[in-house]
């Protein structure tokens, strides 16, 4: 079975009034039909910019630079009118803010119809029945009476829902979703994942899901690419990852979810330090400053992403990493 | 102080940091339009502030030999004469001077009320910023001109009046800029922080308010002071703004539009003139706002 | 949207009502004017504004009838030109006012929207560049630099057009008017327009519309433009103050009879009740135009639409 998306030494540049950032280096994941990555980073570390650069979508500044093939077809660098075939109706993307994301402007049938026209060549009645469908079908009540409401007459809660349909009105095989839930309150948050859960099941869409929760991940996703500046340093299975982390930056995310079963006079804990200027990365592993783990070798040269077991990479020199070590 | 902060702290000073206006400053630097407007303002400026040294000739006397002659640099007439027999060189930078005194200071008249208005609208917020924010409303979409025409034509044309009057008028748009400015502001943290701090209103207003309001009214004023002087040589072309002999660009285009046909460098140089200062000043205010705000681009 | 309605009704009244009654005492005040003692008039003169204004009558009774005056469209008796009331002379100068500046207007929003979408589209290329110069042009430089230039050229030197008259409505008479008023309009126009293009294109939900798949025209054609033209919509307003109080000095180049005109020459003569009277018509039609526009984007804003 071939991915749905392999990409390979992804590169990303952005020309800024004081220089070049290098915002992603050399990234390089695989996606299997059906399959759920989840992506976490702290904002900076180049997870968002990823997904917009295969999707077309990377800001006019930015340069990206390598490969990412769907199906075998090369995404970056294809021509605009090829890959409008393909976004929307065969890879889609949902984005963080539904409220800024949707057209204030047309109402909510016209912009989801407009998907089903475009793609699927539906008339204007039928891609309304379609639309009215999907929307129950992700928990709209009253989905008929709502249609043709604007985005402003919804709650937040609501219009991801509505963004969520709108995404999958043509069954995409990959839906791409950055930080679906960041700008929720924290039980819808739970409901949309249920959502996402259920729709992964009965369409068997591959998933990315994009965030700095490692919360979100754990109930929805199958494998975990945790990415700091700029780059990957580390892939697993989410159990793996979870349990038995390989990278301390990992590790520093795990320990710092904060938890209902630890006792109340323990200060929370947080990764010292700040995440990296991307304009000046420290010499050797980008981590280092504010690694437990670091000795000499971490600021003279960068570790690379070499595997760590069955299906996992790591990009670190410390082979394991022991919990008590950090006490 | 908790673990997270002080390294935090810590990590901030890492970073070398930049004021703003050093930033805004180097940017306008780039900027070659505007280079190049500040220095042709700066010259600007000198001519009109030495006028009487530059030429030979009062900008009052009348030639009845040499009227409406073409440039005559035999007699130092560098631009010729106008209908009446003046030297147009000097009466033109007799204009500059009226047209440049006239922008800068009915620009500071507005400048005053703008900010005034705006900042205790926004200051206050409330009841009181919607009704004065509406009083603002109501009057921006009124011709002012005509009122200022109107106060010319019954109180008679002193130059004191046109600049309050032309000050009066600019106002407006200064006031929401202000109000703007100062209500965002006013929500933000550090404002918060300081009130925690124990910092009077006053203090507030001076030390936080001013500095982060001055960005957008600096670009502002820039682009108020072109305005002005539009609206002073508009009632000055139409024979309602300066007295005679006094004279300004408006009338002189006037005086030159008339004569067009036979005597066309009496339009020339004074519209010359007048389009290279308002350039200028409109060249200087869109760097400035690039400087300030690059996102605007 | 009712609601919205007429909360802008209510304010544009008052707005009338303090203009009128300022004109009221401005005319009372000024010195020299038909209620100054120590005027010396021609009879006649002296006959209708005695008639017409009651000037031996309390206030309060002067500036009702006033009021009552202006809601049948009595503006008064000129005051220098007799045998014509201000009202008269207004509505003969009013066709040729309002085809200049409708025509002025309409060509200001299709060029300069136009212009600035062309320029929003194609960013920081040359095309962007030379349309934004010639917007800066058209705003720096005022109309009565404009219009002269505009007329050395093309009436002096190149002889195409005339150099001024109205020529009964010719068209040929009426294109350097219009080009000379319309300008200033469609150089903001343009440059708002783009401004406020480019912050549209770079909004979130351009880049879900982009991410749907849809072609880049559906993008910027169906998602777009609406939020793009929102802020022009709203300047309409002092659009049509602009190009109002342009109106007064192109008519007066061109020689073109219309209000503008009469209100310029009313100003050079000191005829109170003609200046008067026109700023109070000009200012009572920029309140109704302005309600009008406000009106106009309530319809298309569908935030307010609702409410």
């Amino acid at each position: 079975m071939d991915a749905v998306l392999t990409v390979e030494n992804l590169n990303i540049r952005f020309t800024t009034p004081d220089g070049e950032v290098s915002a992603v280096n050399e990234v390089a994941f695989h996606i299997g039909p059906g399959e759920s990555l989840g992506v976490v980073g702290e904002s900076g570390s180049g997870k968002t910019q990823v997904f917009l650069s295969i999707m077309g979508l990377l800001a006019r500044n930015g340069r990206v630079s390598g490969s990412a093939r769907y199906h075998g077809r090369e995404l970056i660098g294809m021509p605009r009118a090829e890959l409008n075939e393909l976004r929307g109706a065969r890879i889609a993307m949902i984005f963080q803010d539904p409220m800024t994301s949707l057209n204030p402007f047309l109402k909510i049938s016209k912009q989801m119809t407009e998907v089903l026209i475009t793609h699927k060549g539906l008339s204007e009645k039928a891609a309304r029945v379609r639309g009215i469908q999907m929307l129950e079908r992700v928990g709209i009540p009253a989905a008929k009476s709502r249609f043709d409401l604007y985005p402003h007459e919804f709650s937040g809660g609501m219009r991801q829902r509505v963004m969520i349909a709108m995404a999958l009105l043509c069954e995409p095989e990959l839906l791409i979703a950055d930080e679906p839930t960041t700008a929720l309150d924290v039980t819808i948050q739970a409901q949309i994942l249920e959502l996402m859960a259920e729709l992964k099941r009965d369409f068997n869409t591959a998933i990315v899901m994009i965030t700095h929760d490692l919360g979100v991940v754990a109930g929805l996703c199958e494998r975990v690419m945790v990415m700091y500046g700029g780059r990957v340093v580390e892939t697993g299975g989410v159990s793996q990852i979870f349990y038995e982390p390989r990278h301390p930056y990992t590790l520093g995310l795990l320990r710092s979810m904060p938890r209902v079963d630890r006792s109340r006079g323990q200060a929370l804990y947080a990764i010292p330090g700040q995440p990296p200027n991307l304009q000046a990365l420290p010499s050797g592993c980008a981590f280092r400053d504010r690694c437990a783990f670091a000795f000499e070798r971490c600021a003279r040269e960068r570790p690379p992403l070499t595997p760590a077991g069955a299906g996992r990479l790591k990009a670190c020199f410390k082979d394991e990493l022991t919990k008590e070590a950090l006490a | 102080m908790s673990t997270v902060t002080r390294d935090a702290l810590a990590g901030m000073a890492e970073v070398k940091g930049r004021s703003l206006w050093q930033d805004a400053w180097r940017r306008l630097l780039h900027n070659k339009a505007a280079v190049v407007s500040m220095v042709i303002l700066a010259v600007m400026a000198l001519l009109a502030l030495f006028a009487p040294w530059l030429s030979p000739h009062p900008y009052d006397e009348v030639y009845w030999e040499r009227i409406a002659i073409g440039p005559d640099f035999a007699n130092a007439h560098w631009f010729g004469t106008d209908g009446n027999g003046r030297d147009l060189f000097v009466r033109t930078l007799y204009g500059a001077r009226v047209s440049l005194m006239v922008g800068v200071l009915a620009t500071g008249v507005s400048l005053i009320i703008g900010v005034a208005w705006g900042a205790c609208a926004g200051f206050f917020g409330g009841r009181i910023d919607n009704v004065m924010m509406r009083i603002v409303d109501i009057l921006y979409s009124l011709p002012f001109m005509f009122f200022v025409i109107l106060l010319m034509v019954i109180f008679g044309r002193n130059i004191f009046l046109i600049f309050i009057a032309l000050g009066a008028v600019e106002w407006l748009t200064m006031a929401r800029i202000v109000r703007g400015q100062t209500l965002s502001i006013k929500r933000r943290e550090f404002i918060e922080a300081a009130h925690a701090c124990g910092v009077s209103t006053a203090g507030i207003i001076v030390g936080h308010i001013v500095p982060n309001v001055l960005g957008p009214v600096i670009v502002y004023v820039t682009l108020t002071i072109p305005q002005v002087i539009i609206t002073e040589s508009f009632i000055s072309f139409l024979g309602l703004g300066v007295q005679e002999p006094l004279t300004s660009w408006g009338v002189l285009i006037s005086e030159g539009a008339r004569q067009m046909e036979t005597a066309p460098w009496m339009l020339i140089f004074p519209a010359s003139f007048l389009a290279i200062t308002l350039f200028a000043f409109n060249f200087i205010g869109d760097g400035l706002r690039d400087a300030l705000d690059p996102k605007e681009r | 949207m009712w609601h919205y309605a007429f909360k802008r009704l209510l304010s544009a009244i008052p707005t009338m009502f303090v203009i009128v009654t300022l004109a009221f005492f401005m005319m009372r005040l000024a010195p020299g004017g038909p209620f100054d003692k120590e005027r010396a008039l021609p009879p006649e003169i002296e006959q209708n504004i005695l008639a017409a204004y009651d000037l031996d009558k309390p206030l309060w009774y002067q500036y009702l009838k006033y009021l009552g005056g202006l809601l049948q469209g009595d503006f008064g008796p000129s005051y220098r030109i007799r045998d014509f009331s201000v009202s008269e002379l207004i509505a003969q100068g009013f066709p040729a006012s309002l085809q200049l500046g409708a025509t002025a207007m309409i060509i200001a929003v299709a060029v300069g929207v136009s212009l600035g979408t062309v320029a929003a589209l194609r960013q920081n290329s040359k095309v962007d560049y030379a349309v934004m110069t010639v917007a800066m042009t058209g705003i720096a430089l005022p109309n009565f630099v404009i219009a002269p230039l505009l007329t050395l050229v093309f009436g002096v030197y190149l002889s195409w057009l005339p150099v001024a008259g109205w020529g009964e409505g010719a068209i040929a008479n009426k294109i350097l008017p219009v080009i000379a008023l319309a300008l200033p309009q469609v150089a903001y126009i343009a440059r708002m327009t783009r401004g406020s293009m480019v912050e549209v294109l770079n909004a979130n939900y351009i880049r879900t519309a982009r991410a749907k798949g849809l072609s880049e025209r559906l993008v910027v054609v169906r998602h777009a433009i609406k939020g793009a033209l929102l802020p022009v919509v709203s300047y309409l307003g002092p659009a049509t103050a602009a190009i109002i109080t342009g109106s007064v000095v192109v008519e007066t180049i061109f020689s073109i009879p219309g209000i503008g005109r009469y209100f310029v020459l009313g100003a050079l003569n000191r005829d109170y009740t003609l200046v008067l009277g026109v700023m109070v018509f000009y200012a009572v039609l920029i309140i109704l135009l302005n309600l009008a526009v406000d009106l106009i984007y309530g319809l298309l804003d569908p935030k307010v639409r609702q409410h």
